[in-house]
């Protein structure tokens, strides 16, 4: 960005800075620590000046807002347009229960949905079922049948909010229920929009809801993004995860890489399945964390942003601007959140929700303070989507679009992210692809060794987290948590019962037969899907349906 | 006589998939010259207490975030009990209120370990409390 | 009451088995008089070995063997063993995670096993458990081995048939593994063969086992499989080549040799582990020991003759057989 005569003077100066003004104070008094880190355990210098971006070309690297390579963000005027989509994730107890916290949420200006599915229906199990004990309604709504999805949206219009929907292996019968349930309402598919995160891969990387073995897996992944691509235009037919790679422990550079390769796996599997890589590409959609860190956060999102696009053009022959784009959803840092002093929390989301602006995110959500105690209550869901507000509305961080870029400090972050990205793609090819690197347990052990050099400095005092390792106190708990009813695996399989006797049994069965035959074949799943789940077919048949034809899935486990 | 090794299983029950301080603590585990026998996830009680049994062990240590632990807990206590296992150590820890924290005492696990918990805390808690 | 654990073990139970079990870990005085008493109900079951480089998928392929033997209504022990840390004296035992079908099986007994520093792939303990299980009744009793590569062979000695598990992708496999390491196999197993290079792979082991001038000298050629553990393809003719391999040597006799040369080994080590072991204790009382290596150092002592006399001194055996003549 500087020629090389002010480069030049800039290098004079800056020794001269050194030799005259720095030493003197060092002398004086030396700096707190011997090196400064990130959270993500990057050398962080002193001072960053133009010699530190010396090789930034500013058109080829940075560009402008809505064009390749779209570092500075994927739309041309960013906020100033529209804020991100404020979606805060809820779900709890019955659908009923649900359906009340997402009107209210609509009604204190959230601008969109997202459930959260209790984890015998991530994992593909009714609620009464034996695995199912002590699970039902604890982290996630119960939905086990299209009966449930109809009250979880009752009164909701689905062809007016966007809805996202975290739910991975069975993602295929969630979708087929939604737009069983679209049609009831009279919407058509096409207008029916939102994001599913059928993400598999960091399933079995570090979230664990797997079920399936990976190839079967893929293929359910490829068959919803293909039929989204036919028939529900306006769908984010994936939501490629990071979040919880960077929640198991990653560096944020390492969070962006293992994404972006499972984006490339995924985006490697349609192109496989003969689809055009325009034709889906604009479909992909991410979904990242936001740390305390602001500025290596915003780096990051930078960097990826990048890599992501070139990815698309020299990998995959993209043409479509749309396909080269990265989109997605922030949610701030789970794990950052601590039990102690919970309060200190609401300061850490609001440190997290303002990288997550300056880094250009298309929605967000904001965790309560409570978290990492129980769910969260109404009134703590409250204050985290406040925070969102008062960074939209308060902190001009929406003023004008990517407000760091320029800054040396972040723009050298930002290429040495997007270094350490690129090695880890490089390395992952050379492995064979993700799905090897996954499977020989790379990714793994790679996420496993941050988590544990970052134990260890928490644990030296290297690193702090205030109210943990530092200016502890003593306090009295925090009282008025939420509390599911123990009692709703009850009502739910008596719910079921019913359901169960109430169907209309040949219709159930014979859907169900046709989703075998089908799924032993490769025709695409998604229609046999839908018609399952308008007979009353359960989450928990459909997966067993599957679990018959491709197996279950149980990975090796790396330490 | 060898000298004696530490035992341990660690297990998730339920269907959390969050592992990372399960596997963070069984590493640090086997630093600290324990054997630790991890599981893996989706355990249900019956499961952890017949790992238990057939690798004789001193020790179960169990995590769970998704707030089944008042379910789970008590319960691998009691079919360890069933077992003749009285002597096995019970430890737990995760997302756990410190409201419930008396009652899965009571039911018979030693100690609770809540996030933050220093792992050093956790390994002088095992070594000090083991069958000898 | 104490309870009666040979009697226990002789009924199956679980608890008994694995106190024993450890007692063996731990060195403990007590498992000595329970392996006496237990074995004249030893020498029932088969014995079968899992061997592969690490990440060839060893817990898997015994998951899925282990359901199909019990499919065919027989019960099951297994053996699996893990490195220790030569660092930290801990170590992490992973193989049960992926046996979780199994796992809650009563016709299945799962037992995890540290090296504790010991070499050649198995425990100390290893051979003891497995008569254990032998005697608790279990008819097939796997063996999964830490991963080998380079030395970890002492399988072939404990194993009635050994299986080696081989991958694609993990480099030049053959290449890499050390003489003596490709012809411990009497099945070779081909798994994760859905990768590319299995085809090449299986193509390369049939090569050198056509071509190795001591395999293809033996009566029995070992065949090769592919399997896909984690999709449970090709299990059935993993199970269909071992239960060949047991005919063959049920038919030829050579199983009755190879428990013979077996049975040999095991005594003269037995014998060997347990003499050391009171010699050492012996010498370790008063100090004896060190002043003898005090003496040594000093070369008032030196250790040839030492030995010769403790030999002619303490065992009753005829001078021919003590083969140093230090004097």
């Amino acid at each position: 960005m500087f020629d090389k005569n002010e480069l030049e003077k800039i290098g004079q100066a800056r020794q001269n800075w050194e030799d005259k003004t720095l030493k003197k104070t060092l002398d004086k008094q030396g700096e707190q620590k011997k090196a400064f880190t990130s959270i993500s355990g990057t050398t962080i210098e002193r001072l960053y000046t133009p010699l530190d971006v010396s090789g930034l070309n500013y058109v080829e690297c940075l560009g402008f807002p809505g064009t390749y390579p779209f570092t500075r963000g994927v739309q041309p005027t960013m906020y100033r347009g529209r804020y991100w989509t404020m979606r805060q994730y809820a779900g709890f107890g019955s659908a009923k229960e649900t359906n009340a916290r997402y009107r209210y949420l609509l009604d204190q200006g959230q601008t969109g949905l997202s459930v959260a599915f209790q984890l015998p229906t991530q994992a593909g199990y009714d609620s009464d079922h034996a695995l199912s004990m002590g699970e039902v309604g604890k982290v996630g709504v119960a939905v086990d049948s299209i009966e449930d999805m109809r009250v979880l949206f009752g009164g909701i219009p689905l062809g007016k909010v966007t809805t996202s929907m975290t739910i991975n292996a069975p993602a295929p019968v969630l979708l087929g229920m939604y737009l069983a349930l679209a049609e009831e309402q009279g919407v058509p598919w096409d207008k029916v929009g939102g994001t599913i995160q059928n993400d598999v891969l960091k399933e079995i990387i570090c979230r664990g809801q797997y079920i399936f073995p990976p190839k079967p897996t893929m293929r359910l992944t490829v068959d919803l993004i293909e039929f989204c691509q036919k028939q529900v235009p306006r769908w984010n037919s994936i939501s490629i995860s990071g979040y919880h790679i960077r929640e198991s422990g990653s560096t944020a550079a390492q969070e962006m890489a293992f994404t972006l390769a499972d984006g490339i796996a995924y985006t490697q599997a349609c192109v496989e399945r003969g689809m055009d890589v325009d034709a889906f590409a604009g479909r992909l959609s991410f979904f990242f964390n936001a740390f305390t860190n602001v500025c290596e956060e915003v780096a990051k999102f930078r960097a990826a942003r990048r890599c992501w696009a070139r990815i698309m053009k020299d990998r995959f022959k993209a043409k479509d601007a749309r396909s080269m784009m990265l989109r997605y959803h922030v949610q701030t840092g789970g794990v950052t959140l601590t039990a102690q002093q919970p309060m200190n929390n609401i300061v850490r989301v609001a440190l997290q929700t303002y990288a997550a602006a300056l880094g250009g995110c298309q929605s967000l959500h904001t965790n309560s303070y409570d978290e990492a105690l129980c769910l969260p209550t109404q009134e703590a869901v409250t204050v985290a989507l406040r925070t969102q507000q008062v960074v939209a509305e308060e902190s001009g961080a929406t003023d004008t679009v990517d407000p760091l870029a320029g800054s040396y400090y972040v723009e050298a972050l930002t290429d040495q992210i997007e270094a350490d990205i690129e090695a880890y793609i490089k390395k992952i090819d050379s492995m064979g692809g993700t799905l090897t690197a996954i499977e020989q347990g790379y990714i793994q052990k790679e996420i496993q060794n941050s988590a544990y050099r970052f134990q260890k400095e928490i644990e030296s005092g290297e690193r702090i987290n205030v109210g943990q390792n530092k200016y502890i106190m003593e306090e009295p708990p925090l009282t008025n948590l939420l509390k599911v009813n123990m009692q709703q695996g009850e009502i739910e399989t008596e719910k079921l019962k019913k359901l169960r006797a109430g169907r209309d049994q040949g219709a159930w069965k014979s859907a169900l037969d046709n989703l075998r035959e089908v799924s032993g074949t490769s025709e695409n799943v998604m229609p046999a899907v839908i018609r399952a789940v308008k007979a009353k077919a359960t989450v928990g048949e459909i997966c067993d349906v599957w679990r018959g034809v491709f197996g279950e899935y149980r990975p090796k486990e790396y330490i | 006589m060898a000298e004696k090794k530490i035992k341990m299983i660690v297990a998730k029950p339920g269907l959390d998939g969050h592992d990372r301080g399960a596997k963070l603590l069984s590493r640090i585990f086997a630093e600290a010259g324990m054997e630790v026998i991890y599981t893996g996830l989706r355990q249900t009680p019956e499961m952890i207490v017949a790992a238990a049994v057939q690798e004789d062990a001193d020790v179960v240590g169990l995590s769970s975030l998704s707030g089944v632990h008042n379910y789970f807990f008590p319960r691998v206590v009691e079919l360890l009990r069933e077992k003749q296992m009285n002597d096995v150590l019970v430890v737990g820890g995760g997302i756990i209120p410190k409201e419930d924290i008396p009652g899965l005492k009571q039911a018979g696990v030693a100690e609770i370990f809540g996030p933050g918990t220093n792992t050093e805390t956790i390994v002088n808690f095992i070594k000090e409390n083991v069958r000898k | 009451m104490d309870t009666d654990y040979v009697a226990e073990i002789l009924k199956g139970s679980p608890r008994a088995i694995s106190r024993v079990i450890s007692w063996l870990e731990n060195d403990d005085p007590r498992a000595s008089g329970c392996m006496e008493k237990i074995y004249p109900h030893t020498g029932r079951a088969y014995i079968l070995g899992i061997t592969g480089s690490p990440g060839s998928g060893k817990s898997s392929l015994t998951d899925k063997l282990t359901q199909k033997l019990r499919s065919q209504g027989l019960t099951v022990g297994i053996v699996a063993v893990d490195p220790t840390s030569p660092f930290t004296g801990g170590a992490i035992l992973g193989d049960r995670v992926r046996m979780g079908d199994i796992a809650m099986d009563p016709g299945v007994f799962i037992r995890s096993m540290a090296t504790r520093g010991y070499l050649g792939g198995l425990a100390q303990a290893t051979s003891n458990a497995v008569k254990i299980l032998d005697a608790a009744g279990k008819d097939i009793i796997l063996i999964e081995t830490v991963g080998v590569g380079q030395d970890e062979v002492d399988i072939i000695r404990i194993a009635d048939t050994v299986c080696l598990v081989l991958v694609p992708g993990l480099g030049d496999v053959i290449q890499s593994m050390k003489a003596g390491v490709m012809e411990i196999a009497d099945v070779y197993v081909i798994n994760k063969s859905d990768r590319p290079g299995a085809d090449q792979l299986c193509a390369e082991v049939t090569h050198r086992v056509a071509q190795d001038v001591e395999i293809r000298a033996r009566q029995w050629p070992p065949p090769v499989v592919q399997t896909v553990a984690t999709e449970n393809e090709g299990i059935d003719e993993m199970a269909d080549a071992i239960q060949a391999h047991r005919s063959y040597l049920e038919q030829s006799n050579r199983l009755i040799d190879k428990r013979r040369e077996r049975t040999r080994d095991e005594t003269l080590q037995m014998i060997h582990y347990e003499l050391f072991r009171a010699i050492k204790a012996y010498l370790s009382r008063d100090h004896r020991m060190d002043q003898l290596v005090s003496d040594i150092m000093e070369r008032r002592e030196n250790p040839y003759r030492l030995m010769h006399r403790m030999l002619k001194n303490y065992l009753r055996l005829p001078e021919s057989d003590i083969s140093l003549n230090a004097d």
